[in-house]
């Protein structure tokens, strides 16, 4: 009996041994797997903006797949980002002051904080460290530590005489660590140079002109450009020389003409150039405006399918995207930039909010609010490759924007 | 017939077309007044904010849009009836942030 009890306990013995040592074996498994899978790049990642969850979708552009998806972001009506310089970490403005780290790989919000009641969007400095903060509510230009979120400056958008704010727009960086942002109620430019951050120098240009709206910055990061809302032209800056103030462009354009209703404010986003021309929406006409790039003078009107929203040059500059405000939506057309001539049209679906390039624009993500779905196309062949099912999906913003000036 | 028209005149839009509006004003209206309508480029339309406008004063200016602004006419997009049905909604904060 007491034998062949010890027998068994030896025989348990060894089992619970060849046990464990098969569990030592799998935790080393999953510890390599998980090891595996910690090691990746981030070049390809990017984040898409699901608005009325307020939760970002995290994807990646090679295999078109969906990583994850990260909650509790607040208010994402008009939510936009941008990248840290090792692309790890997202910056996500939302419109109720949220602005919200998020950590890629970890997939997780590694900081947020509310920093005004009401926000339009964002920029990180050329040194990566600060990211600023335009708000509506309280009118003005935020500057914050990048690694902590930590306050580093606040801007208000005081103007004229009295102790008016204004609402600030078309908020860039530029190089020598300078924020450049527009006063919408006030007509004005203002050049926030950071290149001593506890000092940081503001220089204030008046006369851009009536209610900016938003704006852009030539890749080289020399001119910054703002559309206007309230009158016919744009406003010039030339960052190289920022003290010779601001100068009007296209001041003609469209002189005399009815307007068409604007049913969505359209975006400056990034510099559509090709060879010599910039490329924007025109306000209250069914109009792209080719700039001539030398003289600021008026190339061409191009005739759309309807009020542009944004206009985004594919990276090699040779084809332009547009998508259009209500009721024109669903549509999405294409024009070349050599021949300034619509080559193309699709319709993919109604409530076309967003549309982001893969780095090197072999294909480009068009979110469809109001399908669900993010449809990824072939940029060459315009064929659809994939859709990715996304809850009513807004901005699509990539990593590669961290090494752009002005993204 | 005739009973069907005047209960949707009192009622408003049919309840598709008010899924339709309601998902227009949270998106499309709500890109400039916020999504969860407490504003943004244009003024916030919560209850508090609506409170003591007309409903006829709101109606023409969601219909007409006001000179100036960036707030456009609906007239090509909405009738009568829908916008009184909206003006509705909003000031009884049927739509927007809870």
């Amino acid at each position: 009996m007491d034998r062949k009890t010890t027998q068994i306990r030896r025989h348990r013995r060894k089992v619970t041994m060849k046990y464990r040592a098969l569990a030592g074996l799998f935790i080393a498994a999953s510890t390599t797997l998980v090891a595996w899978a910690a090691v990746r790049g981030t070049g390809d990642l990017g984040i898409i903006i699901e608005r009325t969850s307020g939760s970002i979708t995290v994807v990646e552009t090679t295999q078109h797949t969906v990583l994850g998806r990260i909650p509790g972001l607040g208010d994402l009506s008009h939510a936009s980002a941008v990248f840290s310089r090792d692309t790890r970490y997202a910056y996500v403005f939302g419109r109720d002051g949220g602005l919200t780290k998020i950590d890629l790989l970890e997939q997780k919000i590694s900081h947020r904080v509310i920093q005004a009641g009401n926000s339009i969007g964002g920029a990180i400095s050329q040194d990566g460290r600060l990211i600023a903060v335009s708000n509506y509510e309280p009118g003005g230009v935020r500057v914050f530590d990048s690694e902590t979120l930590q306050p580093v400056a606040d801007i208000p958008a005081i103007h004229g005489a009295g102790d008016a704010v204004s609402r600030v727009v078309g908020l860039v960086d530029a190089p020598g660590n300078r924020f450049v942002f527009s006063l919408f109620d006030a007509g004005e430019i203002w050049i926030a140079d950071f290149s001593d951050r506890d000092n940081p120098e503001i220089l204030k240009l008046t006369g851009a002109g009536n209610q900016p709206y938003d704006a852009l910055i030539t890749p080289d990061g020399r001119y910054y450009i703002a559309g206007l809302f309230g009158e016919d032209g744009l406003a010039l800056v030339d960052l190289w020389q920022p003290q010779q103030g601001i100068r009007r462009i296209l001041p003609d354009y469209g002189r005399g003409e009815e307007k068409l209703p604007v049913y969505k404010m359209p975006h400056l986003e990034g510099w559509a150039a090709a060879g010599d021309h910039l490329f924007v929406p025109a306000v209250g006409r069914h109009e792209v405006i080719a700039i001539n790039r030398h003289d600021w003078s008026e190339a061409q009107r191009i005739p759309v399918h309807g009020q542009p929203v944004f206009v985004m040059a594919r990276p090699d500059g040779r084809h332009l995207w547009v998508n259009f405000a209500l009721p024109d939506n669903d549509t999405v057309q294409v024009i070349d930039a050599s021949t300034m001539a619509v080559v193309h049209e699709l319709k993919p679906g109604k409530g076309v909010l967003h549309m982001e390039f893969t780095p090197r624009g072999e294909a480009v993500w068009v979110s469809v609010r109001d399908t669900d779905r993010v449809n990824v196309y072939d940029t060459g062949s315009f064929r659809q490759i994939t859709a990715i099912d996304v809850e009513k999906p807004s901005g699509i913003f990539f990593t590669a924007r961290a090494h752009m000036t002005g993204l | 017939m005739l009973i069907a028209c005047s209960a949707q005149a009192e009622n408003g839009p049919e309840l598709q077309r008010q899924q339709q509006l309601q998902q227009m004003v949270l998106h499309d209206c709500g890109a400039c007044h916020g999504m969860s309508l407490k504003g943004g480029l244009g003024p916030a339309l919560t209850p508090a904010m609506l409170e003591g406008k007309s409903d006829d004063l709101l109606v023409e200016v969601i219909l007409g849009g006001r000179e100036n602004t960036a707030m456009p006419p609906w007239n090509s997009l909405l009738n009568a009836s829908e916008a009184t049905w909206i003006v509705k909604q909003l000031k009884s904060g049927a739509i927007g942030a809870k």
